[in-house]
């Protein structure tokens, strides 16, 4: 067993880090006050390799695995969460075209993707929820040459400013009753709906998808008729637990540093107040979180990377680390007293980004009730 | 042009300074467990080579004297786009002061072989002298040009430099072959991109010793270095109380001139 990064992870990382505190640090605010992605650093994020991070080499991509990709995301989330949200949504993208799409489909969509000239997303939750995929309505419906997509995702990350949706709507009854297409934004009856206006990650994308009489070529089927619940399952298991869980992870790295300069640097009783046994109690407490957390983590995405079963892994993953990252950027606060709630200290935007986390590409619960199955399997009696 | 050789020096990482300690007895940096970075000014050195690679092709060739631990520190700047690297390591060239440094990089550099251009960092920020590139210059017989802060090529080879000097800029054509020492305003390095980080895994480091070097160990290292450190103190921090008097304007006035004659305005 070895824990020990190789030479190319360490230098993603420092890569990775250099760009996200020189490039990315400059839009925070921007970001926090108008709730926009920030759509400029694209080309530069293009440049760098984030955004055709896992796209295979053929599709212009780097041809980087899922270990790679979770600390490129941890790095920029350790200082903005809400550019890898929009880019770990923009990689589940990238992942369910390249798992299920024809070659002529990969060619035409992966590369635009890669080289940063769009974004792309993932729309599978509707107003009645996305846990409940099997109860979804957005229906497809196949005539002469087309679908016709009706229906409204929402929630969906990257609605407004992606080019093309990966949309999963029901073509039938049941499980093999769902379909995966790939919808252009300009087809005719595409339209982005309303944004939300969120406490966290503001500067990423969240909005509806509507689709009205959408008219989209029959080619734009992604993956075989009916196949819908196993691209959903796969992609937000796969990418969309293993991103959201790095973005987790960037933000209790975040809150560990921030914790732990505060409380070296703010003075009481005349010494630092990381000389007090209660508060090096909370630091040592966040420290150790971030230690679980990034273990899960990475072995979560090595798994994927050596094509290992790991749906259980990805889950624990996500729903620990998103948890963890809510209760130590609730602590990280409290180590600031009432400086902690100031909008100029970092800390609260840790918390409000950690909590947007939880619920986002399937809720903690969610999660358990995955882990809850692996758990109990082994003890269930047959029928 | 033909080649471009740029000098690379691993130094503490600036963001771990505070945890810098100084060996009493042998008066030098205690670098265990402080981790190393590419010296932040050869970076904009890396720069100005990848950029005439860039625009005219050249072979970008880093040389660095640093003990064996040092290659993650060359790998990096491989990763920015340079072609090879060679890495000058030996018991030898241990506790070189500036002149044995110079010494050594200079038959590095003869031993690499032909070269249009040596780009440096001004300077390093552990030791902070300043005095390498001129050393390796004057070892050479070529022309140094340092505080470089913006360098430009003509289409007859002619280097276009602006120098800063203490009362502002001087330009200065000239040609190759010479050494520049660049400054942080030269230009701004790139970011590693991650195809460049696949790239470089296949790019080589070489190891040289003295042995590929063949000099006279009596002048290399810390035997062979005139510079002895006499002895080292450390700067007090505490802080020094002043008070003025007078009207709110007359205040305002004495704290600006105290502050101008501190030289911080």
């Amino acid at each position: 067993m070895d824990f020990k990064l190789g030479e190319r992870e360490e230098l993603l990382r420092k890569s990775t880090r250099e760009f996200a505190e020189s490039e990315i640090t400059p839009r925070i605010e921007a970001m926090e006050e108008t709730g926009e992605f920030p759509l400029d650093l694209l080309k530069p994020m293009a440049k760098l390799g984030i955004t055709g991070l896992i796209a295979p080499p053929e599709y212009e991509g780097v041809g980087l695995g899922y270990l790679a990709r979770t600390i490129v995301l941890e790095e920029l989330s350790r200082v903005c969460a809400a550019v890898p949200m929009g880019m770990q949504v923009h990689h589940m993208a990238i992942a369910c075209l390249n798992d299920f799409g024809t070659e002529e489909q990969k060619k035409k969509y992966i590369p635009p993707l890669s080289r940063g000239e769009t974004m792309g997303c993932v729309a599978v939750t509707e107003p009645s929820g996305g846990s409940d995929v099997l109860g979804m309505q957005a229906t497809a419906e196949l005539k002469g040459d087309k679908y016709i997509l009706n229906g409204r995702k929402c929630w969906i990350t990257n609605s407004h400013t992606s080019d093309y949706w990966i949309v999963i709507a029901r073509t039938g009854e049941g499980p093999k009753g769902l379909s995966a297409f790939i919808v252009d934004k300009d087809a005719p009856g595409a339209k982005p709906g309303r944004k939300e206006h969120k406490f966290g990650l503001r500067g990423a994308n969240t909005g509806e998808v509507v689709m009205d009489n959408c008219e989209i070529p029959k080619g734009n089927l992604l993956g075989q008729e009916g196949g819908g619940l196993g691209v959903a399952l796969k992609t937000v298991s796969e990418s969309g637990r293993t991103g959201m869980a790095a973005v987790a992870l960037g933000i209790l790295q975040a809150c560990y540093e921030e914790a732990a300069k505060y409380a070296s640097e703010r003075v009481l009783y005349g010494k630092p107040i990381a000389a007090l046994q209660a508060i090096s109690f909370y630091v040592a407490e966040i420290y150790t979180q971030l230690d679980i957390c990034r273990l899960l983590c990475y072995r979560a995405s090595w798994m994927k990377d050596q094509n290992m079963r790991f749906d259980t892994e990805s889950a624990i993953a996500k729903s620990y680390t998103c948890e963890a990252a809510a209760q130590c950027a609730k602590k990280a606060i409290e180590i600031h007293g009432a400086n902690g709630i100031a909008l100029e200290y970092k800390v609260q935007r840790l918390l409000r980004d950690a909590m947007v986390t939880i619920s986002a590409g399937g809720t903690g619960e969610i999660g358990k009730v995955v882990v809850g199955r692996a758990a109990l399997t082994p003890f269930m009696k047959k029928g | 042009m033909e080649r471009v050789i740029v000098c690379v020096k691993p130094v503490p990482d600036p963001k771990v300074w505070d945890r810098l300690r100084m060996d009493p007895v042998t008066k030098t940096l205690i670098r265990e467990g402080i981790p190393s970075v590419v010296n932040p000014l050869d970076k904009h050195a890396l720069e100005a080579a990848l950029e005439i690679k860039d625009t005219y092709g050249a072979e970008v060739v880093l040389l660095s004297m640093a003990p064996p631990d040092a290659r993650p520190v060359l790998r990096e700047a491989l990763s920015m786009g340079a072609d090879r690297a060679v890495l000058l390591s030996d018991k030898a060239f241990a506790g070189s002061d500036t002149l044995a440094t110079a010494l050594i990089l200079a038959e590095a550099i003869r031993r690499i072989g032909p070269f249009d251009l040596i780009c440096c960092g001004n300077y390093t920020l552990d030791g902070s002298t300043a005095q390498v590139p001129s050393q390796v210059a004057e070892f050479l017989g070529i022309p140094n040009i340092m505080h470089v802060a913006y360098m430009g090529l003509e289409q007859d080879k002619r280097l276009v430099i602006t120098q800063k000097i203490e009362q502002g800029y001087v330009k200065i054509a000239a040609a190759p072959p010479l050494l520049l020492s660049f400054t942080k305003e030269a230009n701004k390095p790139r970011f590693i991109s991650f195809l460049e980080i696949l790239a470089a895994e296949k790019r080589e480091i070489s190891t040289w010793t003295n042995a590929d070097l063949n000099l006279d160990e009596s002048l290399l290292g810390l035997g062979g270095s005139p510079t002895k450190m006499a002895d080292m103190l450390l700067r007090e921090k505490g802080r020094q109380g002043l008070r003025l008097e007078g009207s709110p304007e007359e205040i305002a006035h004495q704290l600006a001139n105290k502050i101008g004659q501190l030289g911080f305005i």
